[in-house]
């Protein structure tokens, strides 16, 4: 469950973020192919090699559908519903991976941030991410 | 079969083998193989890190983020807020306590699984803890790095690292019954 604060937290993290989608994106594309090396057997289609066009684009793509998503975190599953259908029928990654992504993503985000990223930032992070994973994948089944 | 396959492939994913369904030799116990690039990063991380600073931010870290971790501190007072948590001397301390710890692996990394043989035992039988916290703590930690390290934290060096703790985490978790 997410309090007011948090979603304001998460809202303005995810603001800050958004001018440097290509960056943080990219950066955790990039760390959960190398951390998890069965996530690459999805995008044999493109280029991932470290900042490759792809990577930038892609990463970039993910960002900010997460920060459009914290923008008004009650209505996620309004935001979010053309990426459900593309995940559920298109995509169909495994859900498992969602959480593999989200942690690079805070990886990613750490790395950035540095001291900025408190504890509670990364609560109040992690809590969204798993909430966004979860919308993403609700038309799985 | 189908259920062996997907787990394995989650370990896959986490960068370990398998232990559990490694056979090739049942009694010499599982060999982790390490290149140099991992050993050396291993080595290096620890080295740069301050173990009472870094220790007690990753148990902070997780108590905060992971609540429900907090069932396993009942004794250590007040741990009502994220403010309480990081003021708690009892949690500060354990964190040294881990991280110290986890310096007998960084110094044993061909022989984790029977370094932490009775580690395994102790917070199995009476500490009752869900192995599955060990991870949760362990990414924790590779967060607390991460903001340490800034850029310098590449890719190759997560997975290095990852790899390291994921073979703790699975060490620990060894002789549980």
């Amino acid at each position: 469950m997410l309090s007011k604060k948090e979603k304001k937290l998460i809202a303005e993290i995810w603001e800050k973020v958004t001018p440097v989608a290509e960056d943080i994106g990219s950066d955790a594309l990039l760390r959960m192919f190398t951390t998890f090396p069965g996530t690459k057997t999805y995008f044999s289609h493109l280029d991932i090699s470290p900042r490759s066009p792809h990577m930038l684009s892609h990463g970039k793509k993910i960002v900010l559908a997460i920060a459009e998503g914290a923008k008004d975190i009650s209505q996620l599953t309004v935001t979010l519903a053309p990426l459900q259908t593309l995940h559920a029928y298109l995509l169909r990654i495994d859900p498992s991976n969602f959480k593999l992504f989200s942690h690079c993503m805070l990886v990613a985000l750490a790395c950035h941030m540095g001291d900025d990223l408190t504890d509670v930032a990364h609560a109040a992070i992690d809590k969204y991410l798993s909430a966004f994973s979860a919308v993403l994948a609700e038309k799985y089944r | 079969m189908l259920w062996e396959g997907s787990t394995a492939a989650l370990k896959d994913a986490r960068g370990v083998q398998d232990l559990q369904t490694c056979t090739k030799n049942p009694k010499a116990g599982i060999m982790v193989e390490w290149t140099e690039f991992e050993r050396a990063t291993i080595q290096d991380i620890f080295a740069r890190m301050d173990y009472d600073v870094v220790g007690p931010a990753a148990l902070f870290r997780c108590l905060v983020v992971y609540p429900w971790t907090q069932r396993y501190f009942g004794n250590f007072g007040n741990l009502y807020n994220a403010a309480a948590i990081i003021a708690n001397p009892m949690v500060a301390n354990h964190g040294k306590v881990i991280l110290h710890g986890m310096d007998r692996a960084v110094k044993n990394m061909d022989n984790i699984k029977a370094t932490y043989a009775e580690l395994s035992v102790l917070h199995s039988e009476k500490l009752h803890v869900d192995p599955d916290n060990f991870r949760l703590l362990s990414d924790c930690l590779t967060i607390v790095v991460a903001a340490q390290w800034g850029k310098e934290f590449t890719g190759e060096i997560q997975a290095a690292f990852q790899k390291f703790l994921a073979v703790v985490v699975t060490s620990l978790g060894k002789q549980y019954h």
